[in-house]
């Protein structure tokens, strides 16, 4: 987060440093008839930072990206970008954003310099420097070979890059990418992120994906949005520990153990859980966890006294997978009591 | 306005680009030119448009949507729009820049139909006779303003949807009954049919072919047209509220 600086004359009521922040969303909530898309979400962007907006597919990601592009108005809530309010400043915000929405929309027919001009004009870039620009995001994004052809022609990967170009062919303070590497070949998919990277390093860029490694990949920070609600917000390192904190210990056994022999084995702890993961070759790997983590070490070395045939155990670590997972799928059973508890 | 400029410049590029342009412009100028020559052939003692402007309100409340139909509803379909609509344009100069580049093909057409006055022209003058050019360019302007109209019309109806074969026919639709309207109501005198006379295309279209070109008449062209635009803005801008 950017140190907020001398913002005294600030007229927003929000955060200090809201104006020196990228992109602010406070409270912002999306409804479509019975259905609530964004439920009060709040997050800030600070300038250049790479955010990756995780989530599984229909969580609210592409809603909240066509409220914050003026594409849609929320229901309730504010988002600022680049400063300016996406409702009530909506022209000022959208000559500073750069956008590539979901599916890759183009005009097929026109050819790729043609339309890269066309978004130059429109995006106001003055008439004599129009053309530079246009080759210098035609240069960035390897479109040297294509810009002659018809964007219609043009394979799923290099439409990408056109899609792309046309988000930074004005140099926008803010670029909102709407999964820029679905329906990609593994190839074009790392194409796309090193060129993600790229403009990353001058522009702030908010980028949504429901690809966990992806954003690992990518992204300086993560903010993880499931049925409308964030879930997580943090760097991986951060959301990996969150994961891993009392989050006790992985234990390979053997495939025929059931649960009661696991628990049997461990004996009485306090807040003992096990849980069956996944097989891992001829093993199955459980997690095992107690209020404890001390005494679950301690009995976890002492499980083969009790006849269980331990094969090997670590901290439970914190993958990819399993931070989605947790953060997604496994809120919904740990958190429902807790999110309950919240609403009232 | 540089916007609208920017945007007109690139539909006029689409219109010459794509199939359906080429298609509605020579189907026009096919129907028509069929209608005037017969017309020539049977009366040709009558030195003037006067048959070519009489049917112009209808084919034109057909060809007029056809040229308009996808100017929005595709972009909808497509996803265009939602592109363009998060550039610094307001929907205001998407709907203007789209209509005037409809206007400028429809300019196009009409300019394609010039031979038969000129060939009038020089019949005439065989005969020692004249054409009347002050009632032809006056028809001319009066199939601008119609046609304007109509096409407002058409993308008014254009925004509404996201299919073309809707927006056609719904576009179709109202032209065909504000051309049709005071021939259904027929002859009686009286308030409400000088209401319906004032609301028919034809009507008002009918004194600019005789050479009459009245304030009033302007008026009601660009009145439909202003209100057909402004409700397009509104329709495509509704996804802001």
């Amino acid at each position: 987060m950017a140190s907020a600086s001398g913002g005294s004359e600030n007229k927003n009521i929000q955060a200090p440093d809201a104006t020196t922040q990228s992109i602010v969303v406070e409270r912002l909530v999306k409804r479509y008839g019975e259905v609530e898309a964004v439920a009060g979400i709040s997050f800030s962007v600070a300038p250049g930072e790479i955010v990756g907006f995780l989530g599984p597919n229909g969580a609210g990601k592409s809603t909240t990206m066509k409220i914050l592009t003026c594409f849609m108005a929320a229901t309730s809530g504010e988002a600022k970008v680049a400063g300016f309010d996406v409702y009530t400043e909506s022209e000022q915000v959208r000559a500073r954003i750069g956008y590539l929405p979901e599916n890759v929309p183009l005009y097929d027919e026109m050819l790729v310099h043609d339309y890269l001009m066309f978004v130059a004009e429109l995006r106001q870039v003055p008439k004599g420097q129009r053309r530079q620009r246009v080759r210098e995001a035609i240069e960035m994004t390897g479109l040297e070979k294509m810009y002659t052809r018809p964007v219609g022609e043009l394979s799923k990967g290099y439409r990408q890059r056109v899609g792309l170009a046309q988000a930074i062919v004005h140099g926008p303070d803010v670029v909102i990418l709407d999964e820029p590497t679905t329906g990609l070949d593994p190839n074009q998919i790392i194409e796309i992120r090193d060129l993600i990277k790229a403009i990353g390093r001058e522009k702030t860029v908010l980028f949504s994906t429901h690809i966990m490694q992806e954003v690992a990949a990518v992204c300086d920070r993560i903010i993880i949005i499931d049925a409308g609600e964030i879930v997580a917000d943090g760097t991986l390192d951060e959301l990996s520990a969150e994961v891993a904190r009392g989050a006790g210990f992985e234990v390979s056994l053997p495939d025929e153990v059931s649960r009661e022999e696991v628990l049997d084995a461990l004996g009485p702890l306090d807040g003992l859980s096990v849980e069956r993961l996944e097989r891992r070759g001829e093993d199955v790997i459980w997690s095992a966890r107690a209020r404890d983590n001390r005494a679950l070490r301690v009995a976890l070395l002492q499980a083969g006294n009790h006849g269980l045939e331990l094969r090997a155990f670590q901290p439970f670590r914190a993958d990819l997978e399993r931070v989605f997972r947790h953060y997604t799928v496994a809120r919904a059973a740990e958190h429902v009591s807790a999110s309950a508890a919240e609403e009232e | 306005m540089g916007a609208i400029w920017t945007i007109f410049k690139r539909e006029v590029g689409a219109y010459f680009n794509s199939p359906v342009a080429y298609v509605v412009v020579i189907l026009f100028l096919v129907i028509t030119g069929a209608l005037f020559w017969s017309n020539y052939f049977q009366e040709i003692n009558l030195l003037s448009l006067r048959s070519f402007f009489a049917r112009a309100p209808l084919f034109l409340a057909f060809f007029a949507p056809a040229i308009t139909m996808g100017l929005l509803a595709s972009e909808k379909r497509s996803g265009t729009l939602e592109l363009l609509m998060t550039m610094p344009v307001t929907d205001f100069q998407i709907v203007a820049g789209k209509f005037l580049s409809a206007v400028f093909l429809l300019g196009v057409v009409f300019a394609m139909t010039l031979p038969y006055p000129i060939t009038l022209s020089m019949v005439a003058e065989g005969f020692g006779a004249q054409l009347d050019w002050g009632a032809t360019l006056s028809g001319y302007f009066g199939l601008m303003l119609l046609g304007s109209t109509y096409a407002a019309i058409g993308l008014m109806a254009s925004s509404w949807t996201r299919d073309q074969i809707v927006s056609i026919l719904s576009g179709f639709s109202i032209c065909f009954g504000l051309y049709l309207i005071d021939m259904i109501v027929g002859r009686p005198s009286g308030q409400v049919t000088r209401v319906v006379e004032y609301l028919s295309t034809a009507h008002h279209f009918d004194n600019m072919a005789r050479g009459v070109i009245e304030l009033g008449d302007v008026v009601y062209y660009l009145t439909i047209i202003m209100v057909c635009l402004v409700l397009a803005q509104a329709s495509i801008a509704s996804r802001r509220w």
